[in-house]
């Protein structure tokens, strides 16, 4: 592109540091806007993994919980890769 | 419409005392009486922005304790009938004032004045509280950087959780060749994150710069770009339905080249 070939003769980058900062400020609202701290989505995934290692062998060291934004609406993404499912006996799980 | 108007930011730098005193000049030289009322005891601005810092005898916790009458601390200008200033004490710290006794000298102020424009200090503590206690209407002015709007975020809350509902934005020291480059978050970009009505943009200006350095709202400068979106401002808070200014059609020599080849 022209514009592209006159930015570039002017000195100017083609990559949009203001997406990045956009980007970055989006992320960090998330977090600031649901109030919860590093601490607290810790003490969450321990308790989460606590819980789901009663039914399934999970991989701890790869698991990963974090806040993400979707249009108008913040959501809890937990990322818990299975190993194994355990098979528990009727009885135990009613 | 309300009358009792706090300027906030939370982040500190951003241009609080220096809307204010431009909003302020602004609506007085509407033809409108105003006071503003410098609430960041301890780390007084608002005189020096408007070159009022020789005349200061009481200040807002001379009043608050009683030790002077409300009207003796009461500083007028002299460039603008309408404009009043309330100093904030110098040697006393955020304490000296309690969130009753600014909603109790708002009440007072809103008696006399048709406007009562509060410059908040910067931080979410006990002085953004006082700033805030006697308010019905806010401002949160931004710049646009990540830090800014990120704090501008979180004083919108404060303010909505404290009863201050539909707060409006006004986004301060855009740099409209940068915006341009793809190097600064646009108007939209801010709105989008923020969700706030716009009050007004202010564009990055020299003639802020050298207007403050001696004393003069640039308000009053007639000439200048920033001091055009302030006396905007100034009526879109009376009510009035002023269009946005045209910051694209400013030059530069890139943009003049994009012209003359046809990219524009």
């Amino acid at each position: 592109m022209l514009l592209d070939f006159l930015n570039r003769i002017f000195g100017r980058d083609s990559s949009n540091s203001k997406d990045v900062a956009k980007e970055r400020l989006r992320l960090v609202l998330v977090h600031d806007r649901a109030s919860a701290s590093p601490e607290l989505l810790h003490a969450l995934k321990a308790d989460l993994i606590k819980v789901i290692s009663k039914y399934m062998e999970i991989d701890e060291v790869a698991s990963e919980v974090s806040l993400d934004k979707s249009e108008s609406q913040v959501a809890l993404v937990a990322n818990i890769p299975v190993k194994k499912v355990k098979h528990i006996s009727q009885s135990k799980s009613l | 419409m309300s009358k009792v108007i706090v300027v906030t930011s939370g982040k500190g730098g951003v241009g609080k005392t220096t809307t204010t005193a431009n909003v302020g000049a602004g609506l007085a030289a509407l033809g409108h009486k105003v006071v503003l009322v410098d609430a960041d005891i301890g780390l007084r601005n608002l005189d020096v922005v408007l070159g009022l810092e020789n005349r200061i005898v009481y200040d807002i916790v001379d009043v608050t304790s009683g030790h002077c009458r409300l009207r003796q601390a009461i500083i007028k200008d002299k460039r603008l009938p309408g404009l009043h200033l309330l100093p904030a004490a110098q040697t006393k710290d955020k304490t000296a004032v309690s969130p009753e006794q600014m909603q109790e000298l708002c009440g007072e102020l809103k008696k006399e004045y048709e406007y009562v424009i509060i410059d908040c200090p910067a931080g979410i503590e006990r002085g953004f509280k006082n700033a805030i206690a006697g308010a019905e209407r806010a401002i949160v002015v931004t710049t646009p950087e990540v830090s800014a709007v990120r704090d501008a975020d979180r004083i919108i809350g404060l303010l909505e959780s404290s009863g201050l509902s539909s707060p409006e934005l006004i986004i301060n020291r855009l740099r409209i060749n940068m915006v341009k480059a793809g190097d600064m978050m646009s108007i939209d970009d801010i709105l989008e994150i923020l969700a706030i009505d716009l009050l007004g943009v202010v564009p990055d200006d020299d003639e802020v710069v050298i207007s403050t350095n001696k004393g003069e709202p640039v308000v009053l400068n007639e000439k200048s770009l920033s001091g055009k979106a302030y006396r905007n401002i100034s009526r879109r808070i009376k009510g009035e339905k002023v269009p946005f200014l045209n910051l694209e059609s400013e030059g530069g020599f890139l943009n003049a080249l994009r012209r003359i080849i046809g990219l524009k």
